[in-house]
């Protein structure tokens, strides 16, 4: 494990924490008992078999899937307690998501598509979205289409949209998934860097141990819940 | 904060880029909702405009009277009930009048062109009671004050009709009569062809003497209308009626009323195709973008946000559809009444040009039509995009439609819902219920496509076929959502077009057969302007001496008048055999009228409009009494849409005391020239006569029932032509933009070794075979829906039958249409999404 390990506080409210999770699919439990909690700052991997449920395990905590047992709290809020107006108004304001197929909606220029989750709130964004775009590296292209980008720019201009409303939790399901070593790394390090800059805590799930390497925490998914991967 | 309902910024952003990059999609549904306001509203616009205009030449020919007494038949009533009406208490003044058809010079065929016509309606006054009443029929000589009529005036049509010039001399012909006089003056302010002049000329030049055709009375101030009626009403004879403006207003409403409502329905029709359209589009735009929404959700776009997002989108599409609508309805309605006239070929309006006038309340109110019909058909879409799961959506390439198995009940309950429609009652007159009929029919129709897609691509599943067939077959059974998104505007737009196309076929067949029954002869003799004095016996021995006429039956028409509020009923004296008359096709069950009752046979409008069936009894103004006949018979007539009623010839001379005919049926020797007879019989007519004669052979007149037909129908066909296009646009809008979406498909399929060639052939066949499923489900809803105007609709308007014919050249033509050009536009967009472009296509995420 590298970088520095933030200073544990007890008396901070965790931005996750995660209590008693449990999931299962048709056929099949995909885990039960999880528990987690990430402090503000600190940056998480999650490592596990293809199908084991990182993803699902994302999507609950994002609130776009429900769990069968257990307890999610968000920076205090609880999300058993929210509609789906209520879980979607959290993810705007606190949750940030990077996806490993980027997902940029190609009709926008780059600006407007990171302003977006500013602008989905009821304001406008393009000046937080240029400055945030400009911080990944992407300075004077916003008006560019996402066509005209390779695939690691186009993780920039996510990273910048998954930071640009400063949330409290970043999500990255395989960010680097679709990219080769060298930008993978330097992705990766970007996204780390800017959550810590921001003080907000991430959860990245990975296959890759060269990025797991670079986080505060490696965790393994399995069955039983989330456990600590030596080596 | 208060929370926006939805957020403007991203929404807008996000529907200028679909539109920019869904271009012709968007233009197709945009075209729908345009072409479907825009007859709406050039409909309603022509519509006011004639009916503005024929009201106002009611008004200026009824002035200001309270209320008319008026003959019911042409004979007119007795002059000596003038005084005892001018002297009911109430009553202010009573403007006696003579009204007579008239013609000047010789008459032409309607519809041959030009406004000389030669006919008009002279018009004879008292001017010092006129002046109080009708002012603008007092013609006033120029020059000269006081309101004595000295001469003929002329209204512009008038002297348009006849050639005439004020001052220059003009040969009038009315009553059996030839009157030559000068036009004295021109008459403003008057719509139709009318010429004026003094009462007593009239009655004296016109053979009228004794008899008047109106009285118009204005009550005396703080009378009380409905007394003074009552009072009036209990004096008149037999062959009388009071009309009140009101009633005369009614009367002219339901001259057009069905034509109208009809040609509104049909724009209305093809507004609900243009909103199938809109539906079928952003169905389409919901499935392309579900992960696009999808993540919007995961930014944190609430499900209401993104289903007011996706009704936002056709709000827009209204708005633009709409605002277009309204200047083509405009542009239409102007072209209309250059081109067909105000009544739109329906033959209604008479001389009258209407001008257009745009009420802002209608341009709303179509608007508004075209809006909702765009927002209600992005409902359901809406409701699509907000539910889908957003976790789901996201994992790459989910089409979210995989093993759905389509429900057939609700389509198939509104398919029952509109067969219970359909046998429903009129409503005010008008086919209500049939238009629901059909509306639901439609729905339930489009409703069952899913299920009906699969049940109808189930027996290719066996069959071995070509690889890229074999592909096109498995994709629409995997995905029959998909597949019925893109049928729905097929099946919409084919199923009104077939409907449509059945009835008009099936009329203009039915009026053909009807022809050939009514125009039995060889040679058709006809006079106009002779409802009060036309062949007398004499007239008429002489004809039927003419050398080498085999057989001449002579008839007699003349328009009675039944009901204030209704038009008139056309009685006409005809030749009757053992069997009834002998020269009217007959439809349904007859009945023996009991000795000495007077048999009358009655038209199919004469049941709707009079209840009159077969055994039941009417009462008929006649020869100044009521004369009660007897109803033994119904037969089929497409001429008069508001009833005729035929008796013997022999009852209608002894009934009324006239003995002229109106029409003579010429059968001529074997052997003989009909177009020299034609001319014998023309010179051996009265001289007073010769110029009301229309001479005229079965084929022609035949042609010109024809070419009236057609242009009647003209709009229709235009109608057609336009869901023909929305059709089609909407087919290739929905292929080129599925086939856009699966660029990513195609690049696969390319890389695991399927050649282009293969890749656009599985497109042609997908195309073909949507065009097969949607024409076959089209048309036999088509067939359905014009079982619904034959049997329905067009009895309820029109109250005439006909029978179903089926156009199947056209039908054939239509499904091959349909095949080619959904094979086709998937082609053509199948290259452009293999093109270099496609490159880009495929890395896109979405
Ligand atoms: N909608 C669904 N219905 C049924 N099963 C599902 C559904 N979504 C996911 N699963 C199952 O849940 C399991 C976990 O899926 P998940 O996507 O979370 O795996 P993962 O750990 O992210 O795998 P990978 O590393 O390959 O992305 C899989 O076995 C999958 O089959
Ligand atoms: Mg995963």
């Amino acid at each position: 494990m590298t970088g520095a390990r933030p200073a544990s506080n007890p008396a901070a409210v965790p931005a996750l924490e995660i209590a008693d999770l449990a999931k299962s699919v048709p056929g099949r439990q995909l885990f039960a008992g999880l528990t987690l909690a990430v402090q503000p700052g600190e940056v998480v991997a999650i490592m596990g078999e293809s199908g084991v449920g990182k993803s699902t395990l994302l999507n609950i905590v994002a609130g776009l899937d429900t769990p069968d047992a257990g307890r999610i709290r968000i920076g205090g809020s609880d999300l058993a307690g929210l509609d789906d107006d209520g879980r979607t108004r959290l993810r705007r304001r606190a949750i940030g998501f990077v996806f490993q197929a980027f997902h940029i909606l190609p009709h926008l220029s780059l600006v407007r598509n990171v302003a977006l989750p500013l602008a989905l709130g009821g304001g406008d964004g393009q000046a937080e979205a240029a400055a945030m775009l400009a911080r990944v590296g992407l300075g004077g292209r916003e008006a560019a289409r996402p066509a005209e980008l390779s695939g690691g720019e186009l993780q920039r201009v996510a990273i910048a949209r998954a930071l640009v409303h400063r949330p409290s939790l970043i999500l990255a399901d395989e960010p680097t998934g679709n990219l080769d070593h060298e930008t993978a790394d330097r992705i990766l390090a970007l996204l780390i860097g800017e959550s810590r800059d921001h003080g907000a805590a991430a959860i990245i799930v990975t296959h890759s141990e060269r990025a797991a390497a670079q986080c505060d925490r490696v965790l393994r998914l399995g069955a039983g819940g989330l456990a600590p991967a030596n080596g | 904060m208060a929370e926006p309902l939805l957020p403007a910024r991203p929404a807008l952003w996000l529907v200028l880029g679909e539109w920019r990059a869904q271009p012709l999609r968007v233009a197709a549904a945009v075209f729908a909702i345009a072409v479907g306001v825009a007859l709406g509203f050039a409909v309603h616009l022509v519509n006011q405009a004639a009916l503005a205009s024929f009201a106002g030449a009611v008004h200026s020919v009824a002035g200001s009277a309270d209320l008319q007494i008026e003959a019911r038949t042409p004979q007119g009533f007795a002059e000596s009930l003038y005084p005892r009406i001018a002297h009911v208490p109430g009553v202010a003044v009573a403007s006696p009048v003579v009204e007579v058809a008239a013609t000047s010079g010789q008459i032409r065929r309607p519809g041959s062109g030009g406004t000389a016509s030669g006919r008009l309606t002279l018009i004879g006054l008292d001017p010092f009671r006129a002046v109080a009443v009708t002012p603008a029929l007092v013609g006033v000589r120029p020059g000269r004050d006081g309101a004595a009529i000295d001469g003929v005036y002329f209204s512009a049509a008038a002297l348009a009709a006849t050639g005439a010039r004020v001052g220059g001399p003009v040969t009038l012909a009315a009553g059996g009569r030839v009157w030559e006089t000068r036009v004295a003056g021109r008459l403003a302010g008057v719509g139709r062809a009318v010429a004026v002049t003094d009462i007593a000329t009239a009655q004296w030049r016109l053979g009228q003497l004794g008899r008047l055709q109106r009285l118009d009375v204005r009550l005396a101030q703080g009378a009380d209308p409905a007394e003074v009626t009552a009072r009036l009403r209990a004096l008149l004879p037999d062959d009388a009626d009071i009309a009140t403006p009101a009633g005369e207003e009614a009367r002219s409403d339901s001259l057009s009323r069905a034509y109208r409502v009809n040609l509104g329905m049909l724009a209305m029709v093809a507004l609900l195709t243009g909103g199938f359209l809109v539906f079928s589009v952003q169905s389409l735009a919901v499935a392309r973008r579900r992960p696009q929404f999808a993540l919007l959700r995961v930014l944190g776009l609430r499900q209401g946000a993104l289903a007011r997002l996706v009704v936002g989108e056709g709000l827009a599409l209204g708005i633009a559809g709409s605002i277009l609508g309204l200047g083509f309805g405009y542009g239409l309605a102007a072209a209309a009444i250059d081109l067909v006239g105000g009544d739109l070929g329906g033959g209604y309006f008479g001389g009258a040009r209407p001008v257009l006038a745009v009420t802002p309340g209608a341009g709303l109110a179509f608007a508004g039509l075209g809006i909702g019909v765009a927002v209600i058909a992005s409902l359901l879409p809406g409701r699509e995009a907000a539910r889908a799961r957003p976790a789901v959506a996201l994992k790459s390439g989910a089409d979210g439609d995989a093993g759905a198995r389509p429900r057939a009940w609700p389509g198939l309950a509104l398919l029952a819902a509109g067969g219970l429609a359909a046998l429903a009652p009129p409503i005010a007159g008008l086919p209500i219920a049939g238009y629901a009929a059909m509306a639901l029919l439609l729905a339930g129709g489009v409703a069952v496509m899913p299920a009906l897609a699969r049940v109808l691509l189930a027996p290719w599943q066996a069959m071995r076929a070509p690889v890229p067939v074999e592909l096109a077959l498995r994709r629409l059974w995997g995905a029959p959502r998909g597949a019925a998104v893109a049928l729905c505007g097929i099946v919409a737009s084919t199923s009104l077009m077939v409907a449509m196309a059945v009835m008009v076929a099936s009329f203009r067949g039915s009026v053909d057969d009807w022809l050939g029954q009514v125009l039995p002869s060889d040679v058709y003799l006809h006079l106009e302007g002779v409802e009060t004095a036309g062949l007398d016996p004499a007239a008429q021995a002489r004809l039927a001496a003419t050398p080498g006429v085999a057989r001449i039956r002579f008839q007699r028409s003349i328009a009675i008048r039944l009901a204030a509020d209704r038009p008139d009923v056309q009685l006409s004296a005809q030749p009757v055999g053992a069997t009834g008359p002998v020269q009217l096709p007959r439809v349904g069950a007859s009945a023996t009228p009991p000795p000495g009752e007077v048999p009358v046979w009655v038209s199919e409008a004469m049941v709707w409009l009079y209840d009159a069936r077969p055994g039941t009894r009417l009462t008929l103004p006649l020869g100044g009494r009521k004369v009660p006949v007897f109803v033994a018979g119904v037969w089929r007539d497409y001429a008069r849409q508001f009833g005729a009623i035929a008796m013997a010839d022999e009852d209608f001379t002894r009934l009324t005391g006239d003995a002229t005919r109106s029409d003579a049926a010429v059968d001529v020797a074997p052997g003989a020239d009909p177009r020299r007879i034609a001319a014998a019989l023309t010179a051996r007519l009265p001289p007073a006569l010769a110029g009301q004669a229309l001479v005229a052979r079965p084929a022609e007149m035949r042609a010109v029932a024809l070419q009236l037909f057609d242009r009647s129908f003209a709009i229709t066909y235009a109608l057609e032509i336009v869901s023909i296009l929305i059709g089609l646009v909407g087919v290739a809008a929905t292929f080129s933009g599925q086939t856009l979406a699966r660029a990513r498909e195609f690049g696969m399929l390319r890389h695991i070794g399927v050649t282009r060639g293969q890749v656009l052939a599985m497109l042609a066949s997908e195309g073909a075979l949507l065009g097969l499923v949607g024409g076959i489900a089209g048309i036999s809803l088509g067939l359905v829906m014009a079982q619904v105007l034959i049997h329905v609709v067009n009895p309820q308007s029109f109250h005439w039958t006909m029978d179903v014919s089926l156009p199947w050249g056209l039908l054939a033509g239509l499904f091959a249409a349909l095949v080619v050009a959904a094979a086709g536009t998937a082609v053509i967009a199948g290259r452009r999404a293999l093109s270099a472009d496609a490159v880009r296509a495929v890395r896109d995420d979405w």
